[in-house]
C-alpha cells in the first residue's frame, strides 16, 4: 500500500532576526495507492519543503501526514527518496550503494547483494555493478539513486526534481524508464519539479503550488494515455493551460 | 612508432597541425606543459639524478678540497665509510627497531585519543564547545616544552619519549578528524537516514566516518611527519640506549660527525618512505574510490 493523506500543513521557518517566513500554508492533498502525482511550482514555493516534511526529515510546524493511516513523525523505512543533488556514497560501489538500506536491516549480504543486483537490472545498470559513482555520468548516477531507493521497498517513493540536474535528451530517456518502473513495480510515486513538460509528460494528477507561501493553486487530473506524445495536440494543451497558470504576473513578480 | 602515429592522426583532425608556422606554437605549447610527455617526464628525472650526483661532488669538493676538516664538514666519502663501519660494528639495527618502538607508541596513542576526540567534537556541536577551548590553550604549546613532565611522569622510559611524540602528533589527527566530519555533506546523512541509518552510531560507521576518511588519512599522515621530527628530541633525554636520535647525540658527543650525517640520512629516509607508503599504500587502497575525482 501506498496511500497519502496531507491535511492541513502548516510550515514557518524563523529567521535570524526573529521575523517569521511562511513557506507551507495549510496544504491539503492527497496521493492514492499506485498513483503517480507531480508537483509543480515555480522556484522558491515550497515544494521541496513539502517534500522532505513527507520525508520526516523536517517537522511540520501545523498539520498531519498520514502514509496507509500512519503519522510520519521521523525518516520511516516505508519511504523511499531520490534527491535533486547526487547523493549516493562516493566510497561504495554502485551494487553496495544499492545493497545500502538492506545491510541497515542486517539482512545477510548474499541475498542483499541478490536483491540489489534485480534493482540494478531493473534500471539497466548490473553492467556497472563494481563501479563507483564517480566513474558514472550524471543519468546513470540517477538511476542508481532510484535503484537504491527501491531496493528498501517502500510503500511510496518520493523524488525531488531528481532528474534537474542533467541534459535534456538523458531527461527524456529517464522519463521515460521511470515510467516503466512504475508500471512494473506499481510504486506510489510523488513527483516534484518545476519543469511543465516533466510534469505533463509522467502524472497522473499534478498538484500546482502558489508563490510563496506555498498553497495548492489548482489540482490538474492528465487521463492522457501513455506513452504521451510531447508533440501531440492534447498533450500541447494541458502544458499551454499549466504554462499560463504558473507564468501570471502576480507570480512571476516575486 | 606510436609517437608518429599520434601525430598523424592530430594532423588529420587539424589540417593545420604540420603547418611550419603552427609547428613553431605548437612546439612552445608543449614546453609550457611538461608533464604531458612521457619521455620528457624521464628526462626530468634524469635531471634530478643529475642535481643530486653534482650536490655530491660540490660536497665532495668543499668538503675534501676547501674545508679539509671533517669535524666541520665530513665529506662523502667519509660519510659512506662511517656507514660501513656502522654496518659492521655500530648499532644501526637497534637503533632502528628501538626508535620504531618510540614512535609507535607516540602515535599509536595519538590515533587511539585523537580520532575519537576528533569524532566527538566533529559529530556534536556540545562537545565541540565543550572540548575546543582546551585544545586551543594546549595545542600552540611546542612538543618539547612537554619533555620535563615528560620526565616526570613517565620517567626515562620508552613511554616518555612516546608520550613527547604524542603531543607532537596527536593535535593534526584531532583537528583532521575534526574538519573531516564537520564538512560531510548533509545529503549522505539524510540519504542515511532514508535507507534506514538513523541512530548516531551507525550513521558516524557508515556515513560519517567513510566519507570524512580522505581528511582522517591526511591527518594521519602530517602527524606521522610531525611524530617522526619528534623523535630525534624525544630520545637525546637518554630514555633508552638505542635509538636513531639518542645514537646521532652520542656520536655528537663523540666528535664523530661523519656518524652523525648517516644517522641524519637515515632518519631523513626513513621519513620519505613512510610518507611514500601513505601516498602509494593507503591512498590506492583505502580511498580508491576517489579516482577520478579532483584530489
Amino acid at each position: 500500500m501506498g496511500d497519502l493523506v496531507v491535511s492541513n500543513l502548516n510550515q514557518t521557518f524563523h529567521r535570524e532576526d526573529g521575523s517569521a517566513l511562511m513557506a507551507i500554508d495549510n496544504l491539503n492533498m492527497n496521493v492514492r495507492d499506485k498513483e503517480f502525482v507531480c508537483v509543480l511550482g515555480p522556484s522558491g514555493c515550497g515544494k521541496t519543503t513539502l517534500l522532505r516534511m513527507i520525508a520526516g526529515l523536517d517537522t511540520a510546524t501545523g498539520g498531519e501526514i498520514l502514509l496507509d493511516g500512519e503519522r510520519i513523525t521521523g525518516p520511516n523505512a516505508k519511504i523511499g527518496i531520490v534527491f535533486q543533488e547526487y547523493s549516493l556514497f562516493p566510497w561504495r560501489s554502485v551494487i553496495d550503494n544499492v545493497a545500502f538500506g538492506l545491510e541497515m536491516r542486517s539482512i545477510p549480504r548474499q541475498e542483499r547483494n541478490r536483491i540489489a543486483e534485480q534493482y540494478l537490472d531493473l534500471v539497466g545498470l548490473t553492467q556497472f555493478k563494481t563501479s563507483y559513482p564517480s566513474e558514472l555520468s550524471g543519468g546513470m548516477r540517477q538511476r542508481v539513486a532510484v535503484a537504491r531507493a527501491l531496493a528498501i521497498e517502500p510503500a511510496i517513493l518520493l523524488m525531488d526534481e531528481p532528474f534537474g540536474a542533467v541534459d535534456a535528451q538523458t531527461r527524456n530517456l529517464l522519463q521515460h524508464e521511470l515510467l516503466n518502473i512504475w508500471e512494473k513495480t506499481k510504486k506510489t510515486i510523488l513527483f516534484v519539479t518545476h519543469s511543465v513538460d516533466e510534469a505533463v509528460f509522467l502524472a497522473d494528477r499534478i498538484v500546482v503550488l502558489t508563490p510563496r507561501p506555498g498553497r495548492i493553486c489548482e489540482i490538474i487530473p492528465i487521463d492522457q494515455s501513455r506513452p504521451r506524445d510531447r508533440t501531440s495536440v492534447e498533450f500541447a494543451k494541458v502544458r499551454r493551460y499549466v504554462l499560463a497558470m504558473i507564468n501570471q504576473p502576480k507570480w512571476t513578480i516575486q | 612508432m606510436t609517437l608518429f602515429i599520434i601525430k598523424d592522426t592530430k594532423a588529420g583532425i587539424y589540417p593545420w597541425y604540420n603547418h611550419p608556422l603552427y609547428e613553431k606554437l605548437r612546439q612552445k605549447n608543449e614546453d609550457r606543459i611538461p608533464m604531458s610527455n612521457p619521455a620528457r617526464i624521464n628526462k626530468n628525472r634524469l635531471l634530478g639524478v643529475l642535481a643530486v650526483v653534482l650536490g655530491l661532488i660540490f660536497w665532495e669538493v668543499i668538503a675534501a678540497v676547501i674545508i679539509r676538516y671533517p669535524f666541520i664538514l665530513p665529506s662523502p666519502t667519509d660519510v659512506f665509510s662511517a656507514f660501513v663501519d656502522l654496518l659492521k660494528n655500530g648499532t644501526l639495527f637497534l637503533d632502528f627497531e628501538a626508535s620504531l618502538v618510540h614512535f609507535g607508541i607516540g602515535l599509536g596513542a595519538a590515533l587511539l585519543i585523537g580520532i575519537p576526540i576528533g569524532i566527538a567534537m566533529g559529530w556534536s556541536r556540545r562537545f565541540d564547545a565543550f572540548l575546543d577551548p582546551i585544545i586551543e590553550i594546549l595545542r600552540p604549546i611546542p612538543p618539547l616544552a612537554w619533555i620535563p613532565f615528560a620526565i616526570i611522569w613517565f620517567g626515562l622510559t620508552i613511554y616518555s619519549a612516546g608520550f613527547v611524540i604524542f603531543i607532537g602528533s596527536v593535535f593534526p589527527v584531532i583537528i583532521n578528524t575534526y574538519s573531516g566530519f564537520r564538512s560531510v555533506p548533509r545529503i549522505f546523512v539524510e540519504a542515511g537516514k532514508m535507507l534506514g541509518c538513523t541512530k548516531n552510531r551507525a550513521l558516524i560507521r557508515y556515513i560519517a566516518f567513510p566519507a570524512a576518511l580522505p581528511s582522517v588519512a591526511a591527518g594521519i599522515r602530517i602527524a606521522t611527519g610531525i611524530a617522526w621530527m619528534c623523535l630525534v628530541a624525544a630520545e637525546l633525554f637518554g630514555v633508552s640506549n638505542y635509538g636513531l636520535g639518542k645514537n646521532l647525540w652520542q656520536y655528537y658527543n663523540l666528535h664523530r660527525m661523519d656518524c652523525v650525517v648517516v644517522y641524519m640520512l637515515i632518519l631523513g629516509l626513513i621519513g620519505l618512505l613512510v610518507d611514500m607508503m601513505f601516498r602509494y599504500y593507503i591512498d590506492r587502497h583505502f580511498l580508491k574510490w576517489r579516482t577520478g575525482e579532483v584530489v
